[in-house]
């Protein structure tokens, strides 16, 4: 726009600069975080490619069926029939990755593995979330003895490293089975959150909007449920997706040191990885590599998704 | 500062008592109870009850918990399941190992951590700086377990440049002092057995390092990037000061708090990614302790006193830490 | 000749993915030896970022300056960064707005102080730590002795700031940079630290280079005053001609927008309309033209150059206010 005396009169001069400045205000109105977050997400390539790395792997589990070449327990005359203690049969026709120790088709365990890697990771986190945000939020919400109480408990789960609390769990069971990995991995996370929410909550207590809404009349009850609930959610999301990657690497080191599901049929990556992957090491690496491979991309996007979401949702970070 | 320290402790002894009544309870409350764990497949109704009375199982629950307290308080942990030995004979014979892998794990991560966190923030959003962060975000997305195949693999098959398991060649004389055995030799002069002990530390301590070596890097990183912002590095800068002098005094000072409150914290977590590594190189700490006594049976005694060291561990460790900070940081120390 | 010439100087940032903005958009004026510059306008006018330019303290990356900025003679904006960091705590001091995140909160005062001695004079530690104590104690600080070993956050803001002007005079600079000293302190301490200014820059001969946005500040101290808007130069003129008769209309509004004690008191205060983001999107034209009541199309169409007034000034306006229309 090159205005070389260009402009007439006044009067254009001042129209026109009126009509900028209002298109100007009418965009920069009112952008929430979140909207505001998403937006500077969308631009950030590391959010996009643990999304995409995310979405893939969704897929395939949920098609497993559709994509697997066969099905992942049955074992195959034509692989047992070469198989031997010092050699696995590799790539061959109609088994695109060969065989595991016991005849399987290894490609169609690796992409039914997906859906169980992905269902432990994802009922692990859900259940430690969801009982983690239940004690944060009465223990923020309520104060006093309560908050002592319940906090005093996550000191205790807190006092050992993650990992270990979920071996003294799976110790302190009588067997093995899958929920106990679930389960053991689940309650490491509970403490985490709570903490978590039971902050958000406290920081929110004494915010404004609060102070408003109970000046107000507003009861307590709801509160807690429309007021902090929703704005401690942006954490817990955060949260959420990097607790995911550590849950499937956990779960993964259990079956790993020989505490996970025993069910040698299930096909789950870090059962795969844990149990014939490092013992068939030498013989067909393959065995461990596919398995970890995975497990490292799908614990790899949902931490540059978990990390670039905290980043974006950081206030600091508003333009 | 002596009452923090004391408020500590008590928190310290505190928790600890809590997770021993947890633990105690626990174990009472499983389906057929120690007793049963104990006698494995060996038990038939008299046995169990002998055993049972033996014990003091059958007393009042109050009365076995007191006991129970006191044993614990005068060291005495019970025997050992699994090989009938005191259960701080078994304790104590693994230790060592576990304490030099952990000591040359942190070596490491701190070691490289520091240099490399401060160097990427240095060089921000350049080639190494990138680098660093693909490289770290891998690291922590890695199964440690799977990584020390890898390394066994390429380092120590491939190229038989390191020994691929145990913590000395077997068969070299090496006089066991302390049980830490490259300190043995230089106790001893058998400086063979010390350099040959330390070249089989090498792998398991790489390997149990990077997951706390990619989040100190990441960390360092973060903080030195937040002090170079700061208004009193401007100063310094406008003070005309030299480059090594402001990096010394001004960014590195207060960079490295929130470093040392995740060293703590690593140290901890260093004793479960042990546990994982030991199987690996079969290294025989107490990581390997930890497996054996859950797997095959569970060795109750042994576990009981194994939980507690590692949560005595974990918040004296911390206890060390919150301490530094107040050293490091004089916003902390008034009062 | 002047002790510091900024000639036609020029800062645009730009960050990758927004588009480049100017700054500092061809600033130039000069400071005597002895001599106090002032630099006002609103925030966002640029002063800031040409004082930092001088210093070289804007960021490695993301920025383009240009222009020259002779410091006795030498441009400093060629010096390699070594040679810029020797001068800088030597030859010109600086002082900016926050003391408190402008100190270090981990290192005891003193140390603070003292380093500067050590570096640019070679002092021992000790040496060093004796010679502070004597500059707290010329800044107005009470028991200096004590005060060498507290850290930043157990003194006053006051007296951050006192220990940052002794920090900034502590190598006897021939220039001393002032960017908002007192507008992170209280009333009654600004009054304080701005004679504390004067008193030391007028003993020492140093001259004192004042960045503001209050007139008030200006008023008191500087002998020359620079008016900046949007990164320009609009008017330069000495202490009294800017009070008593200000020239450009962007001034003027300034000055009649001070409450005043003895107006009348129903009357309602006079303000510029509009904010300084109103600005013209076409480089050519005064920026102040949206706000302005004697706007014609003259400020709109062409560039308007910064000529020189005959009470010895410059003025950058086609249509000024004529003299003796303010009271």
């Amino acid at each position: 726009m090159s205005g070389t005396g260009g402009i007439a009169t006044l009067a254009e001069h001042k129209r026109r600069r009126i009509d900028e400045l209002t298109a100007r205000t009418a965009e920069a109105g009112g952008v929430s975080l979140l909207r505001d977050a998403g937006r500077r997400l969308l631009r950030n390539p590391t959010a996009v490619v643990g999304a995409v790395i995310i979405l893939l792997f969704l897929v395939i589990a949920v098609f497993a069926p559709l994509v697997a070449p066969h099905d992942p327990v049955q074992r195959f005359p034509e692989l047992t029939r070469d198989l031997t203690v010092d050699a696995i049969p590799g790539a061959s026709a109609g088994h695109p990755l060969g065989s595991d120790p016991l005849g399987r088709d290894f490609a169609s365990r690796m992409i039914y593995g997906a859906r169980q890697t992905l269902f432990v990771g994802v009922l692990a986190t859900l259940i430690g979330l969801l009982s983690g945000v239940l004690l944060g939020a009465v223990a923020g919400a309520a104060g006093g003895w309560v908050d002592v109480l319940i906090m005093r408990i996550t000191d205790v789960l807190l006092a050992l490293p993650s990992l270990l609390l979920a071996i003294t769990l799976v110790a302190l069971a009588s067997r093995s089975t899958q929920w106990t990995v679930i389960i053991a991995v689940a309650v490491v996370n509970v403490p985490i959150f709570a903490r978590l929410l039971r902050g958000a909550m406290l920081a929110q207590r004494e915010s404004d909007h609060v102070l408003a809404a109970r000046a107000l009349g507003v009861k307590r009850r709801d509160i807690v449920l429309r007021h902090m609930l929703p704005n401690s959610l942006t954490a817990v999301i955060v949260q959420a997706t990097l607790t995911f990657a550590v849950a499937i690497l956990d779960a993964a080191a259990l079956s790993f040191l020989g505490l996970g599901d025993p069910d040698i049929n299930r096909a789950e990556w870090g059962l795969m990885l844990g149990v014939d992957g490092v013992r068939y090491f030498e013989v067909r690496p393959e065995l461990a590599y596919f398995p970890a491979l995975a497990i490292i991309a799908v614990a790899l996007g949902f931490t540059l998704l978990g990390e670039s979401m905290r980043e974006a949702l950081d206030p600091k970070n508003r333009r | 500062m002596v009452r923090v320290i004391l408020r500590r402790l008590i928190q310290l002894v505190v928790t600890l008592l809590a997770l021993m009544t947890l633990v105690f309870f626990w174990l009472r409350s499983l389906p057929g109870g120690p007793v049963d764990a104990l006698l494995g497949e060996r038990a038939t109704p008299q046995t169990r009850e002998l055993l049972t009375r033996a014990l003091g199982y059958d007393q009042p629950i109050w009365v076995q918990y007191g006991r129970f307290l006191k044993n614990v308080v005068t060291g005495n942990f019970g025997n050992s399941i699994r090989t009938g030995e005191p259960v701080m004979d078994v304790i104590s014979r693994s230790f060592p190992a576990t304490v030099e892998l952990a000591a040359g794990a942190i070596v490491i991560a701190i070691g490289l951590g520091l240099p490399l966190g401060y160097l990427a923030a240095r060089h921000r959003g350049r080639l190494l700086d990138n680098a660093t962060i693909i490289v770290t975000l891998v690291g922590i997305s890695i199964p440690i377990f799977f990584l020390g195949y890898l390394l066994k693999d390429w380092l120590t098959q491939d190229i038989h440049f390191f020994p691929p398991s145990g913590r000395i060649t077997t068969g070299l004389d090496n006089t066991d002092v302390t049980g830490f055995f490259v300190l043995d030799g230089l106790l001893t002069r058998e400086l063979d057995a010390s350099a040959d002990a330390l070249w089989h530390l090498v792998l398991p301590a790489l390997t149990l390092a990077t997951i706390p070596l990619a989040i100190i890097i990441r960390i360092t990183r973060a903080s030195v990037l937040d002090v170079l912002d700061e208004d009193y590095i401007r100063t310094a800068d406008a003070k005309g000061l030299r480059n090594a002098t402001i990096r010394r005094r001004h960014v590195l000072r207060n960079a490295l708090l929130p470093v040392v409150t995740t060293i703590g914290l690593q140290t901890g977590a260093l004793l479960a990614g042990a546990v994982l590594t030991e199987k690996v190189y079969n290294w025989g700490g107490l990581g390997t302790l930890i497996t054996d006594s859950i797997s095959g049976g569970r060795d109750y005694p042994v576990l009981q006193a194994l939980i507690l060291l590692a949560a005595a561990v974990f918040i004296v460790v911390n206890l060390l830490v919150d301490l530094s900070y107040a050293i490091i940081d004089p916003r902390v120390r008034v009062q | 000749m002047p002790l510091l010439d900024v000639r036609d100087l020029s800062v645009v940032f730009q960050r990758k993915g927004t588009r480049p903005v100017t700054a500092v958009d061809g600033v130039s004026f000069t400071v005597e030896p002895g001599q106090t510059v002032g630099l006002v306008g609103e925030s966002g006018c640029g002063k800031s970022v040409t004082s930092l330019a001088i210093m070289g303290l804007l960021p490695r990356r993301g920025n383009r300056v240009g222009g020259e900025v002779r410091f006795d003679g030498t441009d400093l904006l060629t010096l390699r960064p070594r040679d810029l960091r020797d001068r800088r705590g030597r030859d010109i001091g600086m002082i900016f707005q926050d003391p408190l995140s402008s100190l270090n909160p981990v290192i005891p005062l003193g140390l603070q102080v003292a380093e500067v001695l050590e570096r640019h004079q070679g002092r021992s530690r000790q040496a060093a730590l004796r010679e502070a104590r004597g500059l707290l104690d010329a800044v107005g600080i009470p028991d200096p002795a004590r005060r060498l070993k507290e850290f930043p956050h157990q003194l006053s803001g006051g007296m951050r700031q006192r220990a940052l002007i002794a920090i900034a005079l502590a190598c006897k600079p021939r220039l001393l940079i002032a960017d908002e000293p007192t507008t992170a302190l209280d009333v009654t301490i600004q009054a304080q630290i701005l004679t504390l200014l004067k008193d030391l820059v007028d003993r020492s001969g140093t001259a004192l280079m004042m960045i503001t946005h209050d007139l008030g500040v200006v008023a008191g101290l500087c002998d020359t005053v620079n008016v900046l808007y949007a990164g320009k130069v609009v008017e330069r003129a000495g202490r009294h001609d800017l009070f008593a008769d200000p020239r450009h209309p962007y001034t003027h509004g300034l000055l009649q927008s001070v409450p005043r004690l003895d107006a009348d008191r129903g009357g309602r205060l006079h303000q510029i309309r509009g904010s300084v983001s109103d600005n013209i999107p076409w480089p050519e034209g005064c920026a102040f033209a949206p706000r302005c009541d004697r706007v014609n199309d003259a400020c709109i169409g062409e560039t308007v150059p910064l000529a020189p007034t005959h009470r010895g000034g410059a003025l950058r306006c086609t249509n000024p206010v004529p003299q003796e229309v303010s009271a």
